[in-house]
Order: C-alpha cells, then structure tokens, then sequence
C-alpha cells in the first residue's frame, strides 16, 4: 500500500519524464485502487483474523469494546470434530446434497435452455417466468413461509400448500411406476436417485435461474456456420448436439458449476450452523472452525472437479 | 448421400412426399413435446405464486371453504389494507427501494472502474490480483462474517478514527458499513460484477480508445463519454443482477442489523407475529393469508422492474462477458 502511494506521489512529481507506458500503467492501478483497498482490509485482513479465532478462545469486552484472544491450539478443532454433537453429520451432509445437487442442475438448465433455445410463440414471456425464481429466492420470505406452514401442520391445510403439493404428485400412482421401472431393471440406486430429484423439482428449478440464462447466452454465440457445416455433411440432430453444441458449451459449464456450488454452499446447513453459532451461542472460536472447514472442502472441491472437467473441455478460441 | 438428396427433391416422387410428411410430424411431436415440458415447469415456477395471490384476496370464510379453489368466492382487499398499514408498506418500500439504488449505483460505478482498469491497463501483478477478484467470488461471505461484524462494530481503520475523536464509531443497526464496502467493491457479490465488467471491456474493440486518444481525449474522459456508453449491455445486466439480490440480502442485513425500516424483508419475517399480537387475529390459517398478502406486496417492484427491463437484460447477458 505504502510502496503505491509513494510511486504515486513520485508519479506527480515526474509526470513529465514518464513514457506512456508507464503512465498508464500506474492509471491501471488508480482505476483498481478502491477495490484493492477493500480486498486488502475486508477480505485478506478478515481472513487472516478467521484463521486467528479459529485457534484461540474470544472474549468479548462488552464495556470497554474490543476482544482479548487466548490461544488454545487445536482445541477447536479437536471438539468441532470430535466433542460436538452434530456439526460431522450437518458438514458430510451439506458437502453430499451439494455433490447431488450439482449435476441434477447443470443438466436440467442445459435441457431448459435448449429447450427455450428455439424459436416458438410466446418465448419472451417463457424467458421471463423462468427467471422468476431468482428474483423471488429471498431467504426471509422462504423462512416465513417455511415457518407458516410449520405451524400449519396441525390444522388444515390452506389452498397454496394444497396447490403445491398437487403439483408434486397430481394424483399420480406413483407406486406403480416406480414398481414399474423396478421391472425394467433399472438399478435401485439410479432410480431412487432420480426419484428424489423428481421430488425436489421445485428446488431445482428455482435453483437453476442463473445457470439457464448463462447457457442460453452460450447457445446464442455458437457460431451458425458450424450448425451449417454439420447439416451439409449430414449430421443427424442428435450427432449435432454431441459433436458441436455440447463441445461448444463445456467452458460455460464450468462456470455454471462454479456458480452453483458457490450458491449452494452458502445455502447449505453447514454454513446456518455457523452464523448461529456466532450469533446466539457466542462461540466465536468454534464458529471459525466451521467456517473455515467448509470453505476449504468446498474449495477442494470446486478445485477438484474443475480440473478434471477442464482437461475434457474443448476451447474454440 | 448429397447427391442422392439432391436427386430426390428434383424428381418429386412418392418417396419425397413420404419423408416430407414424415419429417412434419416428427417436427409437430418434438414441438408438442417442447411446450408440454415447458408448460410444466412453468406451472412449477407459477403455482406458488397463483396460489399465493389467490390466498391474498380470499376471504375467511373462503380460507375454510373446501369447495374453494383457485378462485375466491368473495374476493376482498381487506388483507392489503391491513398488511399494508402494518408493515408502513410506503415508508418501508421507499426507503428499501432508494437504498437498493443507491447500492446498485455505487456497484455499477466502482465495479465497471476496476473491470476497465483490468481490461485495459497493463501493470505488475494483474494476474494476479484478477485472481484475487475470482478468490472473492469463491470465497462464501460467511466465512470473513465475523472479522467483518467486529470491524464494522468498532470501525477504526488503522486508528484513524480514533485519532480524530477519541473512539471508534459503532456502526452496527445503520446502514453505513454496505455503503463503505460497496464503495470499496466489496459489496453484496461485487467480485461477480467485476468479473463481468472485465470480460466486457476485453471484448470491445481497441480502436475505439485508439481513436479517442487521438482525438485529445484523457483516459478518466475516454473511460466515462465513450467507454461506459459502449458497456451499455454489461451495465443494464449488472443493474438487474445487483438490485435483485441487494433487495433480496438478508445475509448483510442480519450481520449488520440494518433496521427493518430500510430493510423490507425483515417486516416479512415478523409480519404473522404483529398481525397475530397486534390484531388479536388467531387463526392461522387468515394469518397465512395475511402472510401471502405480505409477500406479494414486497416482491411486485422488483418484478415489475425486472419485466421493464428484461428484454435489455436478456440482450446484454447474451452479449456481456458473462458467456467469456
């Protein structure tokens, strides 16, 4: 920090004699520089200081403001890990519903974007409900509701509840179905898989918002001369979308995968966990613990499945 | 096989007829197909919401009506009236809306600066840095919430602050510490924008700046009068992005304890205990519809914003740098 506003000032002095290439370079920084000042304080320094906690007891000093630390060691981690009732079970948990949740999105938004891809009647109108969920993915409403129909259980339903769960079943036999694919010989694992990902429609829907306009966006920048190319030498739709469509969009997959496991962590348990162990029972110590756990398996995470997806993915430019 | 096709469409036989026809159908049963499945998870998407605008204008009585559904026998306004009184839906509203503006003027403002300054300068270490813009897109907010609420709750960057008065400045229940951080691109998904902002800037051409270089022009003008206005795309899917989710954090809002005078999701949260304790009304299923009435009433201006905007909104991802 100190060495910038130093070459700054140096850079005022002198602004005569300097080429204009470093001229710009230095209002390359000036542009950057009330990002780098926030990144520095708000993000290295509290990185730092998690870290930090996350080592030591934290007491507050309520009338003199501030905090003392002691240090403790790994004894927050030693009791987040083996002491505390429940965080291995909320941690394997989250980590496993977002490791399901991950492709269940990426390939139903990839279907509905090619889907709204095509031209047809009424697309507009269609582009905008889907992105409806987004808009509408307010937690405090989610939670109110939540809450609500909690305390409805016990009296009769109201018609929203009603409608909804309509929409889950619509008086399907469900059994027989599921009877039936059994005969088929579709393993158990696969189809209760599926099964659930079918329950859980209205959770995936409105968490692929985002990652369906990102892949229509993509769809639309496919060069058509590649389509053209494929059609003269007699590809069928189905090598088409094999050899050039998905080819063409596995560099925004990774952003989109990126994208939802970002968005799914932060929804997920693990990190409800921590804010209200910060925030009710004041454990500032173990809270860090279980920020900084999560993280970095997320992390690792992200890191390991978008190495292994980009040493298969095909750049055309 | 080219050969072959050509002949048949020159010859105009039965045979062509056949794959005509038979091509048609094949297109009506993928169409039929498409708009079911669309259909369907639009109705997904919309039923919550039909189900949810129904409850707000049905009466008590149709609340425990059974043969009610979908549409109210007596439809009434009562549950707005109430709501609205209740939560100082005006009021609250304004403030929300104004605070979520201002937030998204000062993320377009900063976010698109620091996107140009990576795009178009060359300096030491931007890799670099640019990898710190993606570690903050990574990293999850949670994880530096707790430094942040100490920071914030005893603001005193490196003792400035109490040079000048003496203490450090509490600025937790205000809504000052989104502003700083905003300011300092560091606000609700800021990383996010600058990503965008960057990607955009990279893909306009050169020649533009090469010709306002020319021409006379400074690089702070260049970057406002011709940059800027080019960027148009980025910055209207920016804008959409950053206002919904700024009127839809709860996460800052709770860790900053910011009102919920300014915050309108906050009212949501306390609506049904303040029509429950403040009306005497107990039922829980009319409060459900009060509830519902609620709900609706918060999420019509971002709605109603997003659909003016939607079709500038949906031009500009397809051609801001969010694709890359």
């Amino acid at each position: 920090m100190a060495e910038n506003k130093t070459k700054a000032k140096t850079a005022v002095k002198k602004r005569k004699k300097l080429t204009l290439i470093q001229r710009r370079m230095l209002t390359g920084y000036l542009f950057i520089l009330p990002w780098f000042f926030g990144f520095l304080y708000f993000y290295v320094r509290s990185i730092v200081l998690t870290v930090q906690f996350s080592f030591s007891e934290l007491v507050m000093d309520i009338a003199r403001g501030g905090y003392t630390l002691i240090n403790v060691g790994f004894e927050n981690y030693r009791f987040a890990f083996m002491g505390h009732g429940y965080f291995n079970q909320i941690l394997t948990r989250s980590i496993s519903g977002i490791l399901v949740d991950v492709p269940l999105i990426i390939f139903f938004s990839l279907f509905i974007a090619i889907l709204l891809n095509k031209k047809f009647p009424g697309r507009a109108i269609i582009r905008v409900i889907f992105f409806l969920p987004v808009i509408m993915a307010s937690e405090a409403i989610t939670a109110s509701l939540a809450m609500s129909a909690q305390m409805m259980n016990a009296g009769i339903s109201s018609t929203a509840t009603e409608v909804a769960s309509v929409a889950g079943s619509g008086g399907i036999n469900v059994e027989l179905f599921i009877g039936l694919f059994l005969d088929l010989g579709i393993p158990l694992q696969l189809l209760s898989y599926l099964i659930e990902a079918v329950v859980r429609i209205n959770t995936i829907i409105a968490a692929s918002g985002v990652q369906i306009i990102i892949f229509l966006a993509a769809l639309q920048s496919i060069p058509g001369s590649l389509y053209e190319v494929a059609n003269i030498e007699g590809a069928t739709g189905y090598e088409t979308f094999w050899k050039v469509t998905f080819p063409m969009m596995m560099p925004h997959i990774i952003t989109n995968i990126v994208y939802t496991i970002v968005d799914s962590f932060v929804k997920s348990d693990v990190v409800n966990l921590a804010y209200s162990t910060t925030f009710s029972q004041f454990n500032y110590g173990l809270s860090s613990v279980f920020s900084i756990v999560s993280s970095v398996l997320t992390l690792a995470i992200l890191f390991i499945v978008v190495s292994i997806i980009q040493k298969r993915t095909f750049y055309y430019n | 096989m080219n050969k072959y096709i050509y002949k048949i469409r020159f010859t105009l036989n039965d045979r062509h007829m056949m794959q005509i026809l038979a091509n048609d159908t094949k297109k009506l049963v993928l169409m039929v197909i498409r708009i079911a499945i669309l259909i369907g998870v639009c109705y997904v998407i919309l039923a919550p919401i039909i189900g949810m605008a129904v409850n707000s204008i049905s009466s008590n009585a149709d609340a425990h009506d059974p043969m009610v559904y979908v549409i109210p026998r007596n439809p009434t306004w009562e549950r707005y009236e109430l709501v609205i009184e209740r939560m100082d839906y005006w009021g609250t509203m304004g403030r929300n809306l104004l605070y979520t503006f201002a937030l998204t003027g000062i993320q377009l403002f900063v976010c698109s600066m620091v996107g140009y300054g990576f795009a178009r300068f060359n300096f030491p270490f931007k890799n670099l840095l640019f990898g710190c813009v993606v570690i903050m897109i990574v990293i999850p907010a949670h994880t530096i919430m707790l430094p942040i609420y100490m920071t914030f709750r005893e603001f005193d960057p490196l003792g400035i602050v109490s040079l000048i008065t003496g203490s450090s400045i509490n600025m937790m229940s205000t809504t000052a510490p989104m502003y700083i951080m905003t300011l300092f691109g560091c606000g609700v998904r800021s990383g996010l924008y600058i990503y965008i902002f960057t990607q955009f800037f990279r893909g306009l051409p050169k020649e533009i700046e090469e010709a306002a270089f020319v021409d006379g022009a400074g690089v702070w003008y260049t970057y406002f009068r011709i940059m800027l206005v080019n960027a148009m795309p980025a910055v209207v899917t920016v804008a959409v992005f950053s206002m919904v989710w700024q009127f839809n954090d709860t996460f800052y809002a709770k860790l900053f304890l910011i009102s919920d005078n300014v915050v309108i999701g906050k009212k949501i949260s306390t609506l049904q205990a303040t029509i429950s304790n403040q009306d005497r009304i107990m039922d829980l299923v009319v409060q459900e519809l009060y509830l519902n009435a609620g709900i609706i009433l918060v999420l019509l201006p971002i709605v109603i914003i997003y659909i003016v905007l939607q079709k500038y909104f949906i031009e500009g991802v397809e051609r801001s740098g969010i694709v890359g």
